[in-house]
């Protein structure tokens, strides 16, 4: 058996990154095993390849923000496995699969820095083709140059303008905004701007994406309260309700998204103690000031840790690496404050701005949990919610009862695309609070595998025990 | 239909369900297809309804396909190479005996 790593980081975003830059400043090695073929993660996806770094006028300047510090981390001396995917995890261990083979490597200590995925946005028709996130169309342009000219955005959230603004400056306006944020967030919001103006940059960001779209001529429909997809075998159209008015408009692709939520599979796995962001409408694990989860082992940085965007998400990398420099010894505590006090002001600086955005975005209840019985929730398995009601009302507890009942969230996709709606209708529907409520038990392999997969990874060098 | 920002010419080319698909060396599977104005990739394994693309990102599972014979490849992470053959996956993917 080689000998272990230092620190093994999982995911090479932002704070994967950061992380890996940090621990090798401090004289750690570091592994760091991505999904992705190149560094960057989803926000800085493609962002050292030509052409797209001639795309700046497209993609703006926090884009290619990214390019130094994916600079950094190519040179800090980290191992970087691409176009690597983790299974599973245990104290110590990593299990991986590429496309070479699949495997194990040793680690002392884990940064999880697996990022966030789009909130389950569940519409009548949302399963049909021609149907993605925003996030979708803009890893299409972001990496393969590609804007679809006849396209509608729906939902609420900052990524809902930044894409459609891109597509705007790509010389391709979308057809229609349909804004579905609700019109009494922003009477919330309010209180807590004085504090945002900390971080007025991104205020001022979004204000400015909105004029983009009105100079532009883009039409936004706002304070939708319904929206249905249209559609036999692909898009065709939808329709949207607001001030009781139904409109419809013909596309031939949507691009849905409200807010981003932590990718929870890995944590939960690892029985990670987790808690209910009511705020963020997720689930975020618990953990301390320095990021270390309630495994001792285990730290969580970036967006897994709880959205905040890609600026916090370097400085919460940088944090959990610098702790882990402290627990291996490599430096002692006051060390360690030293460096790490002026990153967790910095983080407090840039999360100024969170309390007032995720109020303002905060998504409506109707589109959190799908209000007619035909809407599919689980996309992978095609449970609806008519079939989660009857589950609850005879007496399934929460998500585990229900996936045993009906086998949401037993796809391939891991209840990925349906863990926070179930917890959220079963809430709903029986008045328990989503942290009775629960999430579904998640358990390793994270990813599906074949079995020949999971035995060339065993742990074991073939001299036998 | 998805229109081009990059011009560069496509310098290979692979199949879909048959059909020949110019693209370019390495680039991203799911966008090559889409780009080509399909945009079914797969049926589920419950009703057979059609699916495709939804996140791009590896997390959703819809744009499953079948890669050189090798089934339940997610196209969104998978690159064209030239000349391999990609059909999209009709229900739940057969056991290899």
């Amino acid at each position: 058996m080689t000998a272990p790593f230092d620190v093994a980081i999982i995911g090479a975003g932002p704070a994967g990154m950061a992380a890996a830059v940090m621990a090798r400043k401090q004289g750690l090695s570091c592994v760091v095993f991505d999904e992705a073929g190149r560094p960057g993660g989803q926000i800085y996806r493609a962002v050292t390849e030509r052409p797209e770094r001639d795309r700046q006028d497209i993609l703006g300047p926090d884009y290619y923000a990214g390019l130094d510090l994916v600079e950094a981390f190519q040179r800090s001396g980290a191992e970087h496995r691409a176009g690597t995917m983790v299974w599973s995890i245990a104290e110590g261990e990593i299990h991986w699969r590429s496309r070479s083979g699949s495997g194990v490597t040793f680690a002392r200590r884990i940064v999880a820095a697996a990022g966030a995925m789009e909130r389950p946005f569940p519409l009548r028709g949302w399963t049909l083709p021609g149907v993605m996130t925003a996030g979708a169309a803009q890893i299409l342009l972001k990496s393969a140059g590609l804007v679809e000219d006849d396209i509608v955005f729906v939902g609420c959230g900052p990524l809902l303008y930044l894409v459609a603004a891109q597509y705007c400056r790509a010389g391709h306006p979308p057809r229609l905004v349909i804004e579905t944020t609700p019109r009494r967030n922003l009477g919330a919001a309010l209180p807590h701007l004085p504090r945002a103006l900390l971080a007025a940059r991104y205020l001022f960001k979004g204000l400015g994406l909105i004029r983009e779209l009105r100079a532009a001529g883009v039409r936004i429909e706002r304070g939708v309260e319904q929206v249905e997809l249209e559609g036999e075998d692909a898009i065709r159209g939808v329709r949207w309700r607001s001030g009781g008015r139904w409109q419809r408009a013909d596309t031939g692709r949507v691009a849905l998204h409200q807010g981003v939520v932590p990718n929870v599979n890995l944590a939960m796995a690892l029985r990670c103690r987790h808690l209910w962001d009511e705020r963020q409408r997720c689930w975020r694990p618990a953990l301390d000031e320095w990021n270390r989860s309630s495994q001792p082992w285990l730290w969580i940085a970036g967006d897994e840790a709880g959205i905040a965007g890609a600026v916090s998400a370097r400085l919460s990398g940088a944090i959990a690496a610098l702790d882990i420099a402290r627990d291996l010894g490599a430096i002692d505590e006051r060390e360690r404050n030293r460096a790490g006090t002026p990153l967790r002001a910095a983080l407090g600086r840039d999360r100024a701005v969170r309390p007032f955005l995720e109020t303002l975005y905060r998504p409506s209840d109707v589109f959190v949990v799908p209000q007619a019985d035909d809407v599919i929730i689980c996309r992978c398995e095609e449970v609806t919610r008519g079939e989660i009601a009857r589950v609850v009302k005879e007496g399934a507890a929460g998500p585990n009862q229900a996936k045993g009942f009906l086998r949401c969230g037993m796809g391939p996709c891991q209840g990925r695309m349906c863990g926070h709606t179930v917890t959220e209708t079963m809430s709903a529907l029986s008045g328990k609070g989503q942290e009775e409520i629960g999430y579904f038990r998640q358990r390793m392999p994270i990813k599906p595998i074949t079995t020949g997969e999971i035995a060339a990874s065993a742990p074991f060098d073939g001299a036998g025990a | 239909m998805f229109q081009r920002l990059d011009l560069r010419e496509f310098d290979t080319s692979f199949t879909f369900a048959g059909r020949a698909i110019p693209a370019r060396e390495g680039e991203n599977l799911a966008a090559a297809i889409l780009r080509a104005d399909i945009k079914a990739f797969r049926s589920t394994p419950r009703s057979g309804a059609p699916r495709g693309p939804y996140c791009m990102m590896g997390v959703c599972f819809e744009c499953l396909v079948t890669v050189d014979g090798e089934p339940n490849r997610q196209a969104c992470l998978e690159t064209v190479h030239g000349g391999m053959v990609v059909e999209p996956q009709a229900g739940a993917a057969e056991i290899n005996r």
